[in-house]
């Protein structure tokens, strides 16, 4: 991961010149963009504004369009944020990326569908009683997710445990093939649509100028994470959990039984991606099959943001993220005069992580690896 | 202690060899640790220290013997078993949990027992008997001097209330100042009853505390004695304790 750091004294060669002309090039974007942004929403007419909209006034940004995507991109980012905590859990655990943990969080929204299709039916996704019934759908998502990744574990990766690194990532991928082509078999492969959400939920609450649906997603993620906060940093599983991603050895000597702990790290990953799978849902209200690729790969590229190893880097490398992903468009690429800015939201997201691997490849908060952690 | 407790040893090794694939590392290998004793084991490099004291531990199966724990076979027993029965070891290097605090790293010692007053009470006495180690309990153990660190690892092994502990090279990779206050804490260990068996390659100053001694030659027990007729050993004194 220090491909991007020279040796000092070493000869610059064309590729240390093409990573800087990278650097230079993607932090002057983002100081012009920012700066054009600020001088458009101080004169709309200032001459840089109409330079990039062929000579048209740019528009200004308000206030409540504002807040309309900060709110977006929290909500978004706390999605990934839990699904970013099952990758840097795993790869803390075991140091290894499970790309099939986007399928676990397809499965959690999967699930979600067909519990809130049969609500719907018995006319229970609606109105107040939709309190108690999604509490109770969020809690058998968890649950269904949480054992599709202890399944996962026993069935793909224990019978690797010891083998080199680069085995247990290929199996993953295919894990998550065979995953995602399990549920087309089984749902088909069109989209499946939730039922409409409850009409309060869609609902702006006034004064604050927030979506009901996306206040519950921002609530219900920030207690998940609290709540895995507290499992890893001040309980004795956690502790057990921190000592096996350190020593696995040592950690044994102390009695700890090192298999056992590496199904709860699955299963609490596991669980979190579940819960996101059914806030997407109920945000976006569609799934299908593929449903779990590019959030995971979001989730992933928020877990390097953040440092990967690092929960509290997870969380904060997905709201970053997902921050990004809503403000960026219209922040910077719009006032650069770019057209369209909002189809390209992927690409901020993936600049973003070629940003971060060029000026701080250990993530915003990882620390540096050993050379033994390395290895 | 009386002489009837005294007679039963805690650890056994009954001819005890193990192999790492084809290569034979102990061979018919007789040990005995009984309680409250000071033991070391002396022997050069791939003598086969260290798989000894992996497989008092349970952490390499020996092919064929017993290892025996209070007049059980344990052979088949996982590590958790014989720690929870008294049985652990301060590893070679302290291998602290380094990302963890230093009151964390104790707890874990602590890992498979429920008694909290035992436990809150073995804390106090162990930073009564390390004072800087209760100064540091919230850092990270990886910030920690070397000496810091060996107080810390041997804290961490006494929360599990052994009555063996097994010492790997306790002053490998310690200043030459710190050897000298690192003997002084594993006599100070033993004087609480506790029983020690130590690998060591500084075998002069191993067995000026020990009581008694084996010395470890390509996987056979070569010598067993008495700590004092060791040091006067005049092969011993040859191979080991570097005297021409």
């Amino acid at each position: 991961m220090t491909a991007a750091v020279r040796v000092k004294g070493a000869p610059r060669t064309g590729v240390d010149w093409f990573l800087l002309l990278l650097r230079v090039l993607l932090i002057g974007l983002i100081v012009i963009g920012l700066l054009a942004f600020i001088a458009q929403q101080i004169d709309p007419g200032n001459a840089f504004a109409k330079w990039t909209h062929d000579g048209e006034e740019a528009s200004r940004l308000t206030w409540p369009q504002f807040r309309g995507l900060i709110v977006t991109g929290l909500s978004q980012g706390a999605m990934y944020g839990l699904i970013a905590l099952g990758y840097s859990m795993v790869y803390g655990v075991l140091g290894f990326i499970n790309f099939a943990h986007g399928e676990v969080f397809m499965v959690g929204a999967f699930t979600g569908f067909i519990m809130s299709t049969k609500f719907d039916e018995a006319g229970w996704w609606d109105g107040w009683i939709f309190i108690p019934v999604i509490l109770f759908t969020i809690l058998v998502c968890t649950l269904v997710a949480t054992a599709t990744a202890v399944i996962m574990e026993r069935v793909a990766y224990r019978p690797l445990r010891g083998s080199p690194r680069l085995i247990p990532l290929i199996t993953s991928i295919g894990v998550s093939f065979f995953i995602q082509n399990a549920v087309i078999l089984l749902f088909g492969p069109g989209a499946k649509g939730y039922p409409p959400n409850p009409e309060w939920l869609e609902e702006t609450i006034p004064g604050l100028g927030i979506e009901v649906k996306k206040l519950l997603v921002i609530i219900v993620a920030a207690i998940s994470m609290a709540g895995l906060w507290y499992f890893v940093e001040r309980t004795k599983t956690g502790k057990a959990m921190r000592a096996v991603a350190e020593d696995k050895e040592i950690a044994s000597l102390m009695g700890i039984d090192v298999n056992r702990t590496i199904v709860t790290t699955f299963a609490v990953g596991g669980a979190m991606a579940g819960i996101a799978g059914i806030l997407w849902g109920i945000l976006f209200k569609s799934v299908i099959a593929t449903t779990g690729f590019l959030p995971g790969i979001k989730a992933f590229t928020a877990a390097v943001v953040g440092g990967v190893g690092n929960l509290g880097g997870a969380m904060a490398g997905g709201v970053s993220l997902g921050g990004a992903e809503a403000l960026a468009p219209l922040m910077l690429l719009e006032p650069l005069g770019v057209e369209g800015p909002s189809q390209l939201r992927d690409a901020v997201v993936f600049t973003l992580l070629i940003l971060v691997l060029l000026v701080k490849p250990t993530g915003l908060f990882g620390e540096r690896l050993s050379a033994e952690d390395r290895a | 202690m009386s002489t009837a407790e005294a007679t039963k040893p805690i650890l056994e090794f009954r001819n005890i060899n193990t192999h790492y694939g084809a290569v034979h590392i102990l061979k018919d290998v007789n040990l005995a640790i009984y309680p409250g004793e000071l033991v070391c084991l002396l022997g050069g490099n791939a003598s086969g220290k260290s798989t000894t004291l992996k497989t008092l531990l349970g952490m390499v199966t020996p092919t064929s013997g017993e290892v025996v724990l209070d007049g059980e076979v344990v052979n088949d027993k996982p590590t958790s078993y014989r720690v929870e029965r008294g049985v652990t070891m301060v590893p070679e290097n302290r291998r602290l949990f380094k990302r963890l605090s230093v009151l964390e790293n104790l707890q874990l010692g602590a890992y498979l027992r429920n008694d909290k007053d035992g436990i809150a009470n073995d804390l106090e006495r162990i930073y009564t008997m390390f004072p800087r180690v209760k100064e540091r309990m919230h850092q990270k153990s990886g910030t920690l001097s070397g000496g810091e660190q060996q107080m810390v690892a041997m804290g961490r092994a006494l929360m599990a209330s052994p009555r063996v502990l097994l010492m790997d090279e306790p002053s490998m990779g310690l200043a030459p100042a710190l050897v000298q206050t690192n003997f002084e804490l594993i006599q100070q260990i033993h004087e609480e009853g506790i029983a020690i068996f130590m690998v060591e390659q500084n075998a002069n100053m191993a067995l000026s505390i020990a009581d008694r001694g084996w010395v470890l030659q390509t996987g056979k027990v070569v010598l067993d004695d008495s700590a004092d007729s060791l040091l006067a050993n005049p092969d011993l004194r040859k191979s080991y304790l570097g005297e021409a």
